[in-house]
């Protein structure tokens, strides 16, 4: 092992973010293979086998392609969206434990780190908006702050459940709880908070039925409807970052992270747990319509916040009661 | 799927002034310290159905004011088809209402045949009878997909039902390929009668493709009816049938508000006399009955298709002989109008003949119905949001090649 602690950094985070995206680009040909059997078509067939080298052959596409910047853009903020879109995307994944030792930071307060980084993606998608100088950007950019500052209250309070169960805001220890007292998921209130949290990962996704910030069919593209070639694919790539990393999280709250009861390696029950959990997002968001934004906060609000309150004030009884 | 189908006796309203939100309100009298932002919706846009522009002045999210503009799509077809001989408007007009290319050239031929006369044979109207059925029920299809689409999103849900109406409606078109040779632009119709009688093996096919259509169309609305979709179309612009006879709107719409109309029942062409049309009426006047009424006629269209593919009557398919010579058909005097219920509302064609030139109108005006759907924006958009304005525009469902023709 490295010793040094910033050159260990940057190693595991060169191979983190290496990995990761390569993920990314298996994802997207996976969404896109399981969208089109749910809409009885093929999905991408032609490039490579089963059409695993699309995502491949899309990202070359868009370097290709010329990068325009409206005239009236402010071109900085412009410019700035796309790589702090990614960079807080994959910056979430650090401290997830992939196998026992394997996470990019052990830090104490895991979970708060995660939870924040994640929800610092509101500000770029924000600053595309602005910048882009497009009205329908600027309402999409708006959206996103206003469904991403809500919808981080129950979110947070949906990951505060096995925080409470476990007794450590630290990634790996809650993992380590659930391998010697079982899933969280496996218990009602574990079950309750993680379809919670993936509800509100949904919201933070901007994925469908909460993807109003994009919105295509109101806002054309939301934010990111000045932005073409790689500029674009970099909003694209960091939104199924988003997605991958946050069904990284949930595994590891709830499904128990690296554990698994059969001789595969921890890393691959990892791979196989976040997929699942993937899998559940992409299943919704090619199954249901969108909602509207003031029935989104309602539900935010009226629902999910005393909802969640409500859940961690029945874990902590759960907790206290045993002891 | 309760829409009640049995005649409801409305009374008949007297259109007088209606309370509509002002569609011409004074921006300048609207709260001077808003700041009201302008958006213009279209021309191009994914969800205007085509080249259609409203500006929407939006105070927030919610729309204050709304002026639809039309027009992009003028192609002048009404002055074309004064200098084309009667024979040769016929493919003019299919791409009309491009949804639905048979309705405009039963309407335009219908109106030929009063003017000069001619009396369609038995076995010619149960055809056209039938696949203005088959069309209306390929028609709403589409128009379910594109509303799903503009409900949830090009990348959603919203895709897989379009995708499968689109999959449904497929086999229609494959209906009217195997009947006409074509799969849009049908040219079928002509003066007297239709051109293309019915291949031997065409009404196996017919009730193969509705009894496909009728299984899978319960299949794909349970990807609907969900709490969201009904939030999102229950009461959201609603039309009043005061408003709804003021604006002179018809078919579904008109339906939807709560007027118990159809032009099949009320005022019966083909065949329609023969047959008895439940006409689906639903009082609500918002989305959501606009939904429930067009999903009734869908199933209402597969009943009467299926009666009208088993009885047609053998017989002659035209009264005239399909020459497309110029001079064939000619009309010296008269004006007719003659009003078609196509799947989106009253398709009204008005003739004049004159004598200085007997082998083509003098005049040809169409009232194309969704015209009057779209003059129905400025009434319906204010006070509703911009996602709200999206999925009313779906189900007022405007074909900007009707409206600008």
């Amino acid at each position: 092992m490295i010793t040094n602690p910033w050159l260990n950094g940057l190693v595991f985070g060169a191979v983190l973010v290496t990995v990761l995206m390569t993920l990314v680009a298996l994802i997207t040909w996976f969404e896109r293979k399981f969208a089109g059997r749910i809409q009885s078509r093929m999905g991408p067939t032609i490039v490579g086998p089963f059409g695993l080298f699309q995502p491949l052959a899309d990202a070359v596409k868009a370097m290709q392609k010329e990068s325009i910047i409206p005239r009236n853009a402010d071109k900085f903020l412009f410019r700035l969206a796309p790589p702090l879109t990614i960079a807080f995307a994959l910056g979430t994944a650090a401290v997830i434990p992939f196998a026992p030792g394997l996470l990019g930071s052990d830090l104490d307060i895991g979970v708060l780190y995660a939870l924040a980084f994640s929800g610092l993606l509101a500000f770029p998608t924000w600053v595309a908006g602005w910048a882009s100088n497009n009205k329908y950007a600027l309402l999409g950019g708006m959206r996103m702050v206003a469904q991403g500052i809500s919808y981080e209250i129950p979110m947070v309070l949906a990951a505060l459940v096995p925080v409470v169960l476990a007794g450590s805001l630290s990634m790996g220890e809650i993992v380590k709880a659930q391998v010697q007292g079982g899933w969280f998921i496996a218990t009602p209130v574990g079950l309750v908070a993680c379809l919670l949290f993936l509800t509100t990962a949904l919201a933070e996704g901007n994925r469908i039925p909460f993807d109003i910030p994009e919105a295509e069919s109101e806002l054309v593209a939301g934010p990111t409807t000045e932005y073409n070639a790689i500029g674009w694919s970099i909003f694209a790539a960091s939104e199924y970052a988003h997605s991958v990393v946050t069904s990284g999280i949930a595994a590891t709250l709830f499904l128990g992270g690296w554990d698994g009861w059969w001789r595969l390696p921890p890393v691959l029950w990892m791979a196989l747990k976040t997929t699942v959990v993937f899998l559940l997002i992409t299943w919704v968001r090619w199954s249901l319509l969108r909602l509207r934004s003031d029935q989104l906060m309602a539900l935010c609000w009226k629902y999910l916040v005393p909802g969640a309150l409500l859940l961690v004030l029945v874990a902590g009884i759960q907790v206290s009661v045993r002891g | 799927m309760a829409v009640s189908v049995e005649r409801v006796p409305t009374e008949v309203v007297v259109p007088t002034k209606a309370f509509v939100p002002d569609p011409y309100l004074d921006l300048d009298t609207y709260e001077a310290d808003a700041d009201l932002m302008t958006l213009s919706l279209g021309p191009q846009h994914p969800s205007t159905h085509g080249v259609f522009r409203v500006v929407l002045y939006l105070d927030g999210e919610i729309i204050v004011k709304a002026v639809p503009h039309c027009g992009y799509l003028h192609r002048g077809v009404e002055k074309l088809c004064e200098k084309l001989s009667y024979s040769n408007i016929t493919p003019i007009l299919d791409k009309n209402d491009y949804v639905s290319p048979m309705l405009n050239e039963q309407a335009a031929n219908m109106a030929f045949e009063k003017l000069m006369g001619i009396e369609v044979p038995l076995r010619a109207r149960y055809l056209r009878t039938l696949i203005a059925e088959l069309q209306r029920i390929a028609s709403h299809l589409l128009w379910l997909g594109t509303f799903a689409m503009d409900l949830g999103g090009a990348l959603g849900g919203g895709t897989s039902v379009f995708m499968f109406c689109f999959r449904e409606r497929e086999l229609i078109l494959d209906l009217f390929e195997e009947l006409t040779g074509c799969r849009f632009h049908y040219n079928t119709h002509h003066v007297g009668g239709n051109r293309h009688d019915i291949p031997p093996q065409w009404p196996a096919m017919v009730h193969q493709a509705l009894d496909t259509i009728e299984a899978r169309l319960d299949a794909y609305l349970s990807m609907l009816e969900h709490p969201i979709f009904i939030d999102r179309t229950k009461g959201v612009g609603t039309i009043d049938a005061q408003l709804a006879l003021e604006l002179g709107l018809s078919g579904p719409l008109l339906r939807a508000s709560g007027v118990d109309h159809d032009l099949r029942r009320d005022a019966p062409y083909g065949v329609y006399d023969l047959l008895d049309v439940k006409v689906a009426v639903d009082g609500g006047g918002d989305c959501y009955a606009r939904y429930k009424v067009r999903l009734a006629e869908i199933r209402e269209s597969i009943r009467l298709s299926r009666l009208l593919v088993d009885n047609v009557p053998a017989g002659p398919l035209s009264a005239t002989k399909p020459l497309n010579m110029v001079t064939q058909f000619k009309a010296t005097t008269g004006q007719v109008y003659v009003g078609v219920e196509t799947p989106r509302g009253e398709l009204g064609t008005w003739l004049i003949a004159s004598k200085d030139k007997p082998t083509s109108p003098y005049r040809f005006k169409i009232r194309p119905p969704s015209l009057h759907a779209a003059a129905a924006v400025p009434y319906v958009f204010p006070g509703h949001t911009l996602s709200d304005a999206i999925a009313i525009l779906g189900s007022l469902d405007p074909i900007m090649g009707e409206v600008d023709r």
